[in-house]
């Protein structure tokens, strides 16, 4: 401090004194600082803190309370969207099944409607058939009776009442219809003289 | 009555004091301001600052917090935004989140009070620190000296109190020594430099801006054609110190709260 004594504050009155030595506290200052402090102190810690600590205390349940509302309402939206989903597999598995019934079903009555096809063909085709076997026999049958008869009439025209005698004239005819089936007699003479025959067959009856 | 310019900051002394050609360079007693008397007390310049910028602190808080509501008003955002510094920075951060709630009015009436004390120092009409005259640092000083030993006192008991001050698992021979230097710390050299640290801070600012600005008018006025131009890089260099003093106007009032609230944790920590 001594640098800063000049001539005049040396010499001046005490006031001068007092501002040359700035470490020496004014005491009056510094009592009033204390009661100055004293004051906001007062006001601080009676009217400042406690209103924005309260608005902070009511700020942070607010956000506090906001997140968990916002938390519940994501949860519910989670789990509807969950149900949602597990609704629309349930419903597309549900409609490929069905689908997919349809598709075997359709294959199942095209099968069954081809089967039920072939079988009325082959039925058909059988009943057809045996309905030709049965005219071929009969005509067979009615074949062989004619032409026995006719060829003993023939035959006994040519030849006369011998043949009347059964016992034999049955082993001619068999004779002969069996060398007809085998193609060696010439079916000519017989139609030759089928019109003489027909006249005999009338007068002999 | 003046608060900006009392006599004695025109140098009465005509003489040549160091300073050449007339110039009287400042000397600490242009920060003796005396207004008035009052019996045997004299009322300085930088008390009356004190007062009002105490009422109007009062009176601005108040208004701005009386409403506090859950979504803030555009005052109560404002006052907010200045309150959460030494609220969250400065005490939440040192003391921690479980005990800095009981000592918030403490932090917060120092950061307050020492910032615009200290800005007095840059605001036109007052242009002087009130915290510039020690008398208001060392008040502010002894009360942090008061709540953080009376804190320390209440938590570890007399005894255990002084027992806190040295670092736990120190050898046993070296004890004796730390124990007298741990004593001076925190009797001694905490309550000095917190005060002379503002003091000076401010001090030597308001020094610096009163020399350049009277220096640039003596320059100006007295000086010939070579000096009144040299006048206008001082007058540039005042307004540079000016925004300077801004910065450290603010610093030292976060320093300062800083350091009582890094006390109050040390006080209340459980070892050293």
């Amino acid at each position: 401090m001594h640098f800063t004594a000049t001539p005049a504050s040396v010499v001046s009155l005490v006031p001068a004194a007092e501002g040359s030595m700035p470490l020496i506290p004014h005491w009056e200052e510094l009592v009033f600082g204390l009661i100055m402090f004293a004051i906001l102190w007062w006001v601080v810690a009676k009217k400042v803190v406690p209103n924005i600590e309260k608005a902070y205390e009511e700020r942070h349940a607010a956000i506090e309370g906001g997140i968990a509302q916002a938390e519940n309402a994501q949860a519910e939206a989670e789990a509807a969207k969950a149900q949602y989903e597990a609704q629309l597999a349930e419903a597309r598995s549900e409609a490929a099944q069905i689908r997919e019934d349809a598709r075997a079903e359709g294959a199942a009555i095209v099968a069954q409607m081809r089967q039920q096809a072939q079988d009325e063909a082959n039925r058909i085709t059988e009943s057809a058939h045996k309905q030709i076997d049965a005219e071929r026999q009969q005509a067979a049958v009615t074949l062989r009776g004619e032409v026995g008869r006719m060829s003993t009439d023939l035959a006994g025209r040519i030849v006369g009442h011998e043949l009347s005698e059964s016992s034999t004239r049955q082993s001619i005819i068999d004779r002969f219809l069996s060398e007809l089936e085998t193609g060696k007699v010439q079916p000519e003479k017989v139609t030759a003289s089928a019109p003489g025959s027909s006249t005999v067959d009338g007068q002999e009856s | 009555m003046t608060l900006t310019a009392p006599a004695s900051w025109v140098g009465t002394a005509p003489t040549a004091s160091g300073g050449g050609e007339g110039y009287q360079t400042p000397t600490p007693e242009i920060f003796w301001q005396p207004l008035f008397e009052l019996g045997p007390i004299t009322v300085t310049n930088q008390m009356a600052w004190a007062a009002i910028i105490t009422a109007a602190l009062s009176f601005a808080m108040i208004a701005l917090s009386k409403n506090a509501a859950v979504v803030p008003g555009k005052g109560q955002w404002l006052f907010e935004n200045f309150y959460n510094l030494p609220r969250n920075t400065i005490a939440r951060d040192m003391i921690g989140t479980r005990h800095f709630r009981q000592y918030l009015p403490l932090i917060v009436t120092l950061f307050t009070m020492v910032l615009f004390f200290n800005l007095a120092g840059s605001f036109f009409g007052s242009m002087m620190p009130v915290t510039s005259k020690i008398g208001f640092p060392i008040a502010l000083t002894l009360v942090v000296y008061v709540v953080y030993h009376w804190i320390g006192v209440k938590k570890h008991g007399l005894g255990g109190y002084f027992k806190h001050m040295v670092p736990g698992g120190l050898p046993k021979a070296v004890v004796p020594v730390i124990f007298p230097l741990e004593l001076i710390t925190y009797f001694i050299t905490r309550p000095l430099t917190l005060a002379l640290r503002l003091f000076g801070n401010m001090f030597a600012g308001h020094m610096l801006i009163y020399l350049f600005v009277t220096g640039a008018f003596y320059f100006l006025i007295e000086g010939d054609i070579l000096l009144k131009l040299v006048s206008l890089p001082t007058f540039l260099m005042a307004g540079v110190m000016l925004v300077f003093e801004l910065l450290v106007q603010f610093l030292q009032a976060f320093v300062f709260a800083l350091l009582t609230a890094s006390y109050i944790a040390g006080a209340l920590a459980d070892d050293h």
